[in-house]
């Protein structure tokens, strides 16, 4: 069964970061802690267990003194959609059905009550977006009082990841409701990085709506699995035919080599197989 | 009945697929995951009533306008105001972490009297009654003994009301001691003073620049009003504009420019004199400009052509005479060229020559008062208060010499001289600290303690418990940004004159008080001429007094801005001046000397300013500190950056202990190999080694402070410092 989207339009929110703007100043990790209760440890220094839903990843061309280079990636949850809509690596192995694809807006939820921490999604998840609680919580006396009502603090034994802010989301939804509205504008709905970015290289939006930004920037081919059409744009591991929803942008061809693995002597955006078959 | 092992097998297997197939299993899994998530400790965020207040960060001097979203009473977000003119929405991680400040653990809740020795920690709390009479008393007895110059005060800027306010204490008491946190903007206001005759802030119109040359400014490191210069740098790109970035590390900017262009640390003062020289000498000056409103203008071509030749500049800076000659050209050729001054945030103030070298490159191209280039903004005079009231002791006080020597013969260009703490100390009896850090922000942070343990009474106004309050003896604490009424005027990395309004956002959370009220009620507790100078009853109706018709404005749009621009020059002759004596014995003076010899010390280390470590007044909240590498920080080890090279040559791996020493201190650090430093050069970053805060932040790292010790320039006294010599084994 092909759940291609190409019928009656659902949303497909989605990202695209621009390396070029992006400094890796980090405001979007940070917006993002603050926006979603991310909880913080006295030493955050063993990044295997530092949780940061959006987390900005930096990344060099390899050369040698004065021809190096360095580029910063905010990677936060890629909303894989899979091959088949709905066959992310890990919605498919989640045995609670703790997370799960909406088909509405293409958003891979997490449902912390349902959860109960085997961590199979962790292992099968490629980008390593999904973090652990391995401890509870703590925040110091006091500070518990910045935390948002609309975001649930986790405890341990709880996986937690990137929800593309769904809470604004539903806020949103809700506000168009109270003003006799059924769909959304384009600002009605940001993620708090996208909002937050001082260089205003994360854009975020429909991907399947060709009024969006990021659609037009993107230009995702419905035909061929969502692969950009702009020749800048890629995706992350993007062979792996995750299909994910955050499109990079790179006018550095080092950069565009970077987000996925090559055989020396490959070029980037080369495809063995077309991956919208399988 | 007997049961076989068959029996008992195909009954329980049986009974373990029967069971599977009900939804038994499913429904006790899903129930046992909830049961074992009910756990009381996990805290229940209450909802309530959603709202947002606008207001202005002060974590900075950027000065963003931030929107603060609240549920009830408390609150819960911060971000970034929508079509502000500095930020227009974005906000930088210090920002956003503001909350963690105001609810975090490290507040002063209280006035504080130290009991022990200083620095030990233990503090009694006091009412503010008795805190204001313990100044006021201390203040007076200083008064009575004709020494009212021994008071000094340090803040971080010298404009906006509280900070006034404080230079009006000063005035009234008899000190001329009021120090400014060093920056960038001593050099630069002594530059602009002796080019242009103006007093006011340099202005760099850098959204509207379509190539900006950047001697080591972090743009996207933290530069002036950091999100500003980001935006800027986005929109360069859109347009296609270009950015060069100079400097000896591989930042940030120097990764999102177009071109890096490395060079030996120090040297950027050569640089700009070279690109002068070629720019004059392939006639790509731009004459108009020069003819009409520059004078000196021969004197000026005469000593770059003598003195900076490619040749010369190319050793010294170690970038080829080429490449020196294509940038000062692309730059010269350039629609709207801007060059920039000012090594990292801006933090340390760089040699006076710097400044003029790098103002007079942008006045060859026509970048003065111009679009896309770079204005002197009148400082801020909308504070008009009536005269100082001064009796016969403040009058005498007055007309001492300053401690640090700024403004006399010896350092005339400059106002502030805080690098001298050292010995100014000495004629220092009282000192006030507000928003400020010295003891931590300070270079040379041995010297800075040992002139604190002179100061025999130290107030701090600190909201948290930072070094320097840890070492004072009274705590007066100021209510947190989000907690008070403030203008907040940005000085350096506007593009033209901006006031923000800080409003309250949540009710003060302790017994805090706002610092312009101490002032005003230190003041009128000393009486007479001093207390007749502070007429108002309290910080906020002398707030809404001085804004006058502005208060109004400011309530309603929280920021006001004006366009204009300084048209013309305040000099003699109506036209700035590229070189005349004042200027030339600037051009001709000695070179700056780091401390150490390079045959003990090999290497130079260089510290780095990063978006992600706050080195000024705040410290790095936790949100923060969570997202600084683990190739900077790991545990409590602080990394050093090296070039692999230079560590081969060391026989140093990659993440070994180390120790690195200067003339200065030692610290251990780890090294980190990293192919964006020069070879020769250690790079380590601001912002860590704290002594003071909590376990989030304090201990980890190295304070570069206690290793890079301030140089005077021979030229102006402002500490020049780019690095210091080091060793590393």
């Amino acid at each position: 069964m092909k759940h291609a989207q190409t019928q009656h339009r659902p949303k497909r929110y989605g990202m695209v970061i621009d390396l070029d703007k992006c400094t890796g100043c980090g405001a979007c990790m940070v917006a993002c802690f603050s926006e979603n209760n991310v909880p913080f440890k006295a030493d955050e220094s063993d990044k295997r267990l530092s949780i940061t839903w959006m987390k900005v990843y930096k990344v060099t061309n390899g050369e040698s003194f004065p021809d190096t280079e360095v580029c910063y990636f905010p990677r936060p949850c890629q909303h894989c959609a899979g091959q088949h809509e709905g066959h992310s690596p890990c919605v498919s192995v989640c045995p609670a059905t703790a997370t799960d694809y909406s088909r509405e807006t293409g958003i891979v939820s997490q449902i912390y009550t349902r959860c109960f921490g085997c961590r199979y999604c962790m292992g099968a998840c490629p980008y390593h977006a999904r973090y652990f609680n391995w401890w509870d919580p703590v925040w110091p006396k006091g500070m518990e009082q910045y935390l948002s009502p609309n975001v649930s603090p986790r405890m341990r034994g709880i996986v937690e990841k990137c929800s593309f802010c769904f809470h604004r989301y539903q806020l949103a939804r809700d506000k168009a409701f109270t003003e006799d509205r059924r769909d959304l504008e384009e600002n009605d709905y940001q993620t708090a990085c996208t909002q937050a970015c001082p260089a205003g290289a994360i854009t975020f939006g429909d991907l399947n709506n060709p009024d969006h930004k990021v659609h037009q920037l993107a230009q995702p081919d419905v035909q061929h699995g969502y692969k950009a059409k702009n020749p800048h744009a890629f995706r992350l591991l993007e062979r792996l035919g995750t299909n994910t929803k955050v499109y990079y942008l790179s006018s550095r061809e080092w950069v565009r080599k970077a987000g996925d693995n090559y055989l020396p002597g490959e070029k980037p955006g080369a495809h063995g197989k077309d991956s919208s078959g399988h | 009945m007997k049961l076989s092992r068959r029996c008992f097998l195909s009954l329980v297997v049986g009974g373990a697929a029967g069971t599977a197939l009900t939804p038994l299993p499913w429904k006790i899994t899903d129930d046992l995951s909830i049961w074992s998530q009910n756990w009381p400790w996990t805290p229940v965020p209450p909802d309530g009533a959603g709202t947002y207040v606008d207001s202005t960060c002060t974590l900075c001097p950027g000065g963003c306008g931030i929107s603060v979203r609240k549920i009830d009473d408390r609150a819960v977000k911060i971000e970034g105001i929508q079509g502000h003119p500095l930020n227009d929405g974005g906000i930088c991680m210090l920002g956003l972490s503001g909350l963690q400040l105001l609810y975090g653990p490290t507040r002063v809740q209280a006035p504080l009297k130290r009991v022990g020795e200083r620095g030990q920690g233990q503090w009694k709390t006091i009412s503010w009654q008795q805190a204001i009479d313990e100044v006021a008393d201390k203040l007076g007895d200083l008064r009575q003994q004709g020494k009212p110059e021994a008071l000094g005060c340090i803040a971080p800027k010298d404009k906006g009301t509280v900070a006034q306010l404080m230079d009006r204490l000063m005035a009234a008491y008899g000190s001329p001691n009021f120090f400014r946190m060093p920056s960038v903007e001593d050099a630069y206001e002594a530059a602009l003073y002796l080019t242009q005759g103006a007093t006011g802030h340099a202005a760099f119109d850098v959204g509207n620049a379509d190539f900006v040359l950047s001697f080591g400014s972090a743009l996207l490191d933290g530069y002036g009003s950091p999100v500003r210069m980001f935006r800027a740098n986005s929109k360069l790109k859109e347009v296609h504009g270009t950015v060069v970035q100079v400097e000896p590390r591989l930042s940030n900017t120097a990764a999102k420019a177009d071109q890096w262009l490395p060079l030996h640390p120090g040297t950027e003062a050569d640089l700009a004199l070279a690109m002068a020289n070629v720019i004059i000498s392939q006639n790509a000056a731009n004459n108009a400009f020069l003819d009409a409103q520059t004078e000196g203008f021969e004197a000026f071509s005469k000593m770059v052509q003598q003195r900076y030749s490619l040749e010369t500049v190319s050793s010294r800076t170690g970038i080829e005479a080429a490449v020196i000659a294509e940038v000062a050209l692309k730059f010269a050729r350039a629609k709207k060229p801007l060059a920039l001054c000012g090594r990292g945030k801006g933090q340390a103030p760089g040699s006076l020559k710097e400044a003029l070298a790098i103002h007079a490159l942008n006045a060859l191209v026509g970048s003065i008062n111009a679009e896309g280039g770079v204005t002197a903004m009148a400082a801020y005079d909308y504070i008009d208060w009536a005269e100082v009231v001064t009796d016969d002791v403040a009058a005498k006080g007055r007309q001492t010499p300053r401690v640090d020597g700024a403004g006399s013969a010896e350092y005339p260009n400059v106002r502030y001289l805080l690098n001298h703490l050292a010995y100014a100390a000495d004629g220092i009896q009282a000192l006030l600290v507000a928003e400020a850090n010295p003891l931590y922000a300070l270079p040379g942070s041995k010297d800075v303690k040992a002139a604190f343990d002179k100061i025999p009474f130290v107030v701090s106004f600190s909201s948290f418990f930072d070094e320097t309050a840890m070492n004072a003896d009274l705590i007066l604490p100021n209510h947190v940004y989000l907690e008070r009424y403030e203008d907040v005027p940005v000085t350096f990395g506007a593009g033209s004159p901006t006031v923000g309004l800080c409003r309250p956002v949540v009710e003060p959370l302790y017994a805090t008080q706002h610092a312009g009220d101490t002032i005003i009620q230190v003041a009128k507790a000393l009486q007479g001429s001093v207390a007749a100078s502070f007429p108002w009853p309290d910080y906020q109706a002398c707030l809404e007094q001085s804004l006058g018709s502005k208060w109004d404005a400011l309530i309603e749009e929280g920021v006001w801005q004006d366009d204009a621009m300084d048209g013309g020059f305040e000099t003699g002759s109506g036209k700035m001046a590229l070189m005349n004596d004042s200027i030339g014995a600037v051009y001709m003076a000695d070179g700056v000397a780091l401390q150490g010899d390079a045959a003990t010390y090999p290497l130079l280390l260089v510290p780095f300013d990063s978006m992600r470590l706050s080195s000024r007044y705040i410290g790095d909240p936790p949100f923060m500190v969570k997202t600084v590498s683990d190739r900077i920080v790991r545990g409590n080890d602080g990394f050093v950056e090296i070039n692999p090279e230079t560590a081969a040559k060391l026989s140093l791996a990659d993440g070994q202990s180390a120790i690195l020493t200067t003339p200065v201190g030692e610290a251990r650090v780890k090294v980190s190999y990293y192919e964006g430093v020069m070879p020769g050069v250690v790079a380590m970053p601001r912002g860590l080694g704290h002594t003071a805060y909590d376990e989030f932040l304090a201990g980890k790292g190295v304070n570069v402070n206690q290793l890079v010790g301030s140089v005077d320039d021979p030229a102006s006294g402002l500490d020049a410092a780019w690095g210091i010599r080091a060793k590393l084994a």
